[in-house]
């Protein structure tokens, strides 16, 4: 559906369902480049199972227009602009990779408008080694290219998708080939300067699931579990022979996963 | 500037869409000989069902052989993801019957595989879908020929039987700039010799009974989604940008981004029409992968010494090939094929269609058959057989000609098939 966040045509998919007064939200935030497409299995299947879906795309990301949002905190304030545009009080939030961290700060400064929180190929901090960003500043088609590399275990290389048909790194690279100018160093960028997270980790109260992949280069397992650490009420589900880019590898697993926090 | 080391062709061509059986080890890609799947619990059966899980539901839609093929030709041309066909014209019907809707219209090269001519000639008009036949190297005429109906351009990567090239690079840009795809057929040329998407075109088909399979044992078609044509840039599609009431109101550009053409064919062109692939000859393909580049090198370096014996030998009056420096398209072939351009070609016989009949009778090593790209190499007269219900003006159009006889030079000694050709030759001579 189209709406009006932040005085901006704002697009959020809704898992093919319109929303029901009083059923629950989960909402889902993209990665770097990224836009909702990355969740429409789980969109379409929690949509099914009595919740309201907000699969946002980020301001200037896939059909939002808008300006970039520099800071994951920026990106954060906007979630809650458009959690009150569509008025949803409180949601489960679901982020993966940059949108894991939107969504961590979106539970730990609006604690009370989230009711549990999944991150997904997440790490705390989430450096951007110099080379990509590099790239990623003058939108070197490299940096696209070093994301889907990166993002993919060495058995997603050869493919094996759990979507019949589907070429995983040809349909990432195509993704982020829509990507604006700008878009994938701004978000890289936020990334790398979102250094303020972990001390904010006391204030993620609420069930929070941790959902990795076993083979993630671009977020490794040993720091999104030292982030774990800090987060009192959390559990960490490992996906084996996966990579970063858990939405298109293993959407399967991630589903399951997140079927835990209904 | 630093690179990123990708799996190379050849890695590819073996790998590609499989990870070995966990539970049984199997190495080779193991033949689903099923039509049905049995669902983990009544809730993951209707995610399935309703594209909220991957997975298979029943083999006319999905099957898991037929997945690692799909996975296979995506990453060998570059794609988003692919769908297997029971054939190549199942492919070319599948693709067009995704994209056109009554009334539609198509520009096509008119130097087409016969089977694709009729398609567009003669079946398609009954449901509505007229075509404009146009000649390859006419660029122009390709602009001329787009109405506001027209909903794709169509060509041959190097048509089939007279090697006409597709200026696939300057013809996607007349295509783009109507806001329509270029749908090449890549079935004689293969990701090995050319990657149409690099060059400008949008979907990719194959028959790939051919080149791909390679051993003339199974018939198997693939359509591969680029993921590039902006769908959403244009009011001419709504079957992809709208919401689909044969399924649940989706919108497949909404929900599948760059996938959206290749989800559209698997959730209505296969669900609908059927034209599914058996997994047996889906494994059987997939084998002929595996030796894909080792077979096309052979193919080229055999075609160009056969060419080479044709083009200097006094019973030919002409051979078209474009290697040949008198080819119109040899200059573009060089750029667009640079390891080569086919082993799919045709020449002249002198004394026309009884001496080439004598000819063909007279060869042991080349079958004559109605196939291409098979190991074996193969031989056949197109006027009377391939392209026999094209009317003359069409043929002369395709440049047909009554003394054209149509090679697909196989892997074989060449010496072999030289002697061969040498006998024919000898045998017309005596009735010529």
């Amino acid at each position: 559906m189209y709406l009006e966040v932040d005085n901006n045509k704002t697009y959020i998919a809704t898992g093919s369902k319109e929303h029901v007064d009083g059923n629950p939200t989960m909402t889902f935030v993209h990665g770097t480049g990224m836009d909702h497409t990355v969740w429409t299995l789980a969109s379409r299947y929690f949509a099914r199972h009595g919740l309201n879906i907000l699969a946002v795309d980020l301001p200037a990301h896939g059909r939002s227009g808008g300006e970039l949002k520099p800071t994951i905190e920026d990106m954060a304030d906007w979630v809650v602009q458009a959690l009150d545009a569509t008025g949803q009080e409180s949601t489960i939030m679901v982020g993966h990779s940059m949108g894991s961290l939107v969504a961590f700060d979106v539970a730990a400064r609006y604690p009370d408008r989230v009711t549990s929180l999944a991150m997904v190929g997440t790490s705390m901090p989430m450096p951007v080694g110099d080379l990509l960003l590099d790239n990623a500043e003058k939108d070197n088609h490299l940096a696209k290219e070093m994301i889907n590399y990166w993002s993919h275990s060495t058995s997603a290389h050869l493919g094996g998708s759990q979507v019949p048909g589907i070429w995983m790194l040809g349909k990432l690279i195509r993704l982020l080939e829509r990507s604006g100018p700008g878009v994938i160093y701004n978000d890289l960028l936020a990334c790398e300067k979102y250094t303020e997270g972990i001390e904010r980790s006391k204030n993620i109260q609420m069930p929070t699931l941790l959902i990795l992949g076993e083979d993630d280069f671009m977020t490794p397992i040993k720091d999104a579990k030292a982030l774990a650490e800090t987060i009192p009420n959390s559990r960490t589900i490992l996906i084996p022979n996966c990579g970063h880019a858990i939405v298109s590898e293993a959407p399967n697993d991630m589903l399951d996963a997140l079927a835990t926090l209904i | 500037m630093a690179k990123i080391k990708t799996f190379d062709f050849d890695t590819l061509s073996n790998h590609a869409g499989q990870r070995p059986d966990k539970e049984t080890g199997s190495r080779a890609v193991p033949i689903y000989q099923t039509a049905s799947y049995v669902f983990r619990d009544s809730d993951a059966g209707a995610a399935i069902f309703n594209i909220e899980r991957g997975g298979h539901v029943y083999s006319r839609i999905s099957n898991p052989t037929n997945a690692v093929l799909e996975e296979r030709i995506s990453a060998l041309e570059g794609g988003v993801g692919a769908v297997a066909t029971s054939s190549g014209q199942a492919a070319v019907f599948n693709t067009i019957a995704t994209l056109v809707d009554q009334g539609g219209h198509i520009v096509s090269s008119y130097a087409l595989y016969g089977g694709t001519h009729n398609l567009m000639e003669y079946t398609l008009p009954r449901f509505g879908i007229t075509t404009t036949f146009v000649n390859p190297n006419d660029i122009e005429g390709f602009k001329k020929a787009i109405k506001p109906e027209t909903r794709l351009i169509f060509g041959e990567t190097v048509a089939n039987p007279r090697t006409e090239v597709l200026n696939i690079p300057e013809i996607s840009k007349i295509a783009h700039d109507n806001q329509i795809p270029l749908v090449i057929d890549s079935t004689t040329t293969t990701p090995y010799l050319m990657k149409p998407f690099a060059l400008g075109a949008d979907i990719v088909v194959h028959s790939a009974t051919k080149f791909l399979s390679g051993h003339g044992t199974s018939m198997a078609g693939l359509i591969v989604d680029g993921g590039i044509f902006d769908w959403e840039s244009t009011d001419k599609f709504p079957q992809m940008t709208e919401k689909y009431a044969g399924f649940h109101n989706l919108s497949f550009t909404e929900e599948f981004g760059p996938a959206a053409f290749i989800s559209r064919v698997r959730n209505e062109a296969l669900r609908d029409f059927g034209a599914c692939l058996a997994p047996h000859s889906a494994f059987l393909v997939l084998n002929g992968f595996e030796t894909l580049s080792v077979r096309m090198d052979k193919h080229i370096s055999n075609t160009r010494q056969v060419v080479e014996y044709l083009d200097q030998h006094d019973m030919v009056e002409w051979v078209s090939h474009p290697d040949l420096k008198n080819h119109p398209n040899h200059e573009l072939a060089k750029e667009l094929l640079p390891k080569g351009s086919t082993a799919v070609f045709s020449f002249g016989i002198k004394g026309g269609r009884e001496i080439g009949q004598v000819f063909i009778d007279r060869l042991d090593l080349f079958s004559n058959l109605a196939n291409i790209g098979d190991a074996k190499s193969l031989v056949i007269h197109p006027a009377s057989t391939t392209h026999q219900r094209m009317s003359v003006k069409d043929l002369e159009e395709a440049g047909i000609s009554e003394g054209l006889i149509r090679l697909s030079i196989g892997i074989e000694s060449v010496e072999d098939l030289i002697e061969d050709l040498e006998k024919g030759f000898k045998a017309a001579a005596k009735v010529s």
